[in-house]
């Protein structure tokens, strides 16, 4: 093999400038493509508080979900009388929680988990505990908001 | 040549089909004990179709939306005359196939059929099966019933263990943070345009590649098989073998679409609390009961974050077999991949098994 440093560099040269441009145009063509399949971020909602219930909607040792800021929150009124409010996305994949009455606590059917009525795992796979809201009267409302 | 049609008299003088001729006159198919596995391919061909031809008609009524797939199911099932008949079709000939593709691909890997010079043949095929499974993944959300809600739901969420990616892919798939009507509307795109369309293509070169090549005769009886070779043409005697057993695959088709209509469920309610029994559909089962045996932490990484990659690297391993499998490759016998290989069939129904037996 003949080494031709020199000759080879016009070509090389066009070569180059092809491939650049080559690249460049593919990237033009999919730069609008791949942002179009990236969804735009809808503004997180804003929602501080919501009006979950009515008095005396709940029975003692109840509970019903709610939509809160787009996401399902849970409202239960202990057996005490006392209510507490947080959401009801499981920590772990993210499965809809319910109140069980039988034992008090809540629970997530996809694979089995519990937490007390405050948040904190009991068992099962769950990484961390439920967020929790506060819980207001105001009238006839049952109002919940974020923490401050 | 003398006997011919006026419709080919009038092809040939146009075009030159000397070379399809010969290629279907010469063509053929080896006859040896292992010859009924060379048509279980054609059976997961023939349930594609059957696949498209009934998506294409569930397309006329179907409407993908948050608030309309549901009751266009619905109406589906109720209302449109045989509409009971061809979603029933659709959805057991969805889970046929991807049973029939498990059988073929073991099939292909027992016979060593990914030797030189097939390996193309087989990663092609485990191509195939990974759009199959993706084409049943995103099948499942499109009645937006709440079981496949919160299987998708929990399925897609796997996606953000991936590590510094993992939350793009959530949201590619999901089309932004939750699922709702944005991730029916884009499985929808996948499952009726985008995965079709791919399909085609790895399903064009699996079956160029296997007309191009021939069938191959498996190692264990290559010498016993080269002594008194027989063979049957392809065209018309295996096709028409073929051909039964679609037939056959057909009519299990009807039976099961009559006896045991598909279920529809209820309405999913993203506001409702997760039922109990959320199983993905019983071919993601085997790893979905993997994981609930995978420690919460491994050293310092998390555990599920570290099974997601070792599966990963299994299907990789798997589409590479042919390369790592040297033995087969100077057609020696390579016991320790049939060893591999039943390990993990026998992994597959035994953890099916234990999901649905005991939990
Ligand atoms: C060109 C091909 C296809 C088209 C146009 C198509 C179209 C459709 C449509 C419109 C639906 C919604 C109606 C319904 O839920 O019954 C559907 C559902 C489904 N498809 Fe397909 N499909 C195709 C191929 C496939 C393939 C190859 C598979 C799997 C291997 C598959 C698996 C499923 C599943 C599991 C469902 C859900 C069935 C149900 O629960 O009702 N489809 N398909
Ligand atoms: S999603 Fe709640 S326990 Fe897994």
């Amino acid at each position: 093999m003949k080494e031709e440093p020199e000759q080879t560099t016009r070509r090389n040269f066009i070569g180059w400038g092809l491939i650049t441009s080559l690249a460049a145009f593919l990237g033009m063509l999919f730069y609008p493509i791949v942002r179009f399949i990236i969804p735009p971020t809808v503004a997180e909602s804003s929602q501080n508080s919501v009006v979950a219930a009515k008095v005396n909607e709940l029975q003692p040792n109840s509970a019903k979900i709610f939509p809160f800021a787009n996401k399902p929150a849970i409202l239960i009124r202990l057996a005490s009388g006392e209510y507490r409010a947080l959401t009801a996305v499981c920590t772990h994949l993210q499965c809809t929680v319910q109140y069980r009455s039988d034992f008090n606590a809540i629970w997530c059917a996809c694979h089995n988990a519990k937490f007390d009525v405050n948040g904190a795992v009991i068992s099962g796979p769950p990484p961390a505990p439920l967020d929790t809201f506060e819980v207001n009267m105001s009238g006839d409302d049952i109002i919940v908001s974020k923490r401050a | 040549m003398k006997k011919q049609s006026k419709i080919l008299n009038w092809l040939e003088e146009r075009f030159d089909l000397s070379g399809i001729n010969k290629f279907i006159d010469k063509k053929v198919v080896p006859v040896h004990k292992y010859h009924f596995w060379y048509g279980i391919g054609g059976i997961a061909m023939f349930l594609f179709v059957v696949q498209a031809v009934t998506g294409i008609l569930l397309l006329l009524y179907y409407r993908p939306s948050a608030d309309n797939a549901f009751e266009s199911v619905e109406f589906i099932m109720t209302s449109v005359r045989f509409g009971w008949l061809i979603r029933s079709i659709h959805s057991w000939g969805a889970n046929l196939m991807i049973f029939v593709l498990f059988v073929h691909m073991f099939s292909t890997f027992f016979m060593k059929a990914y030797r030189k010079p097939r390996e193309l043949t087989w990663i092609s095929g485990v191509i195939l099966l990974v759009l199959s499974l993706a084409f049943g993944f995103s099948g499942y959300l499109l009645p937006w019933n709440k079981l496949a809600y919160f299987a998708t739901k929990v399925g897609t969420e796997m996606a953000s263990l991936v590590p510094f990616v993992g939350k793009e892919i959530l949201i590619f798939l999901r089309g932004g943070e939750d699922v709702t009507g944005a991730t029916l509307t884009r499985f929808f795109g996948f499952h009726v345009a985008l995965l079709p369309a791919i399909t085609m293509i790895f399903l064009g070169i699996h079956l160029l590649f296997i007309q191009a090549q021939g069938m191959s005769v498996p190692p264990s009886i290559e010498e016993e098989y080269k002594k008194n070779p027989k063979s049957i043409k392809f065209f018309p005697d295996f096709l028409l073998r073929d051909a039964v057993g679609w037939l056959v695959v057909l009519g299990l088709l009807g039976i099961l679409a009559a006896l045991f209509p598909w279920e529809l469920g209820e309405k999913a309610d993203p506001f409702a609390s997760a039922p109990q029994g959320i199983k993905p559909e019983w071919f993601f089962v085997f790893l979905f009961e993997t994981l609930k045996y995978v420690p919460p932490k491994i050293l310092i990484f998390e555990g599920e974050v570290l099974a997601i990659l070792a599966i990963a690297l299994g299907v990789v391993f798997w589409m590479l077999v042919p390369f790592f499998d040297k033995r087969a490759q100077l057609n020696k016998p390579s016991p320790l991949f049939t060893a591999i290989g039943v390990t993990l069939v026998l992994y597959i129904i035994i953890m099916t098994a234990v999901s649905y037996l005991f939990s």
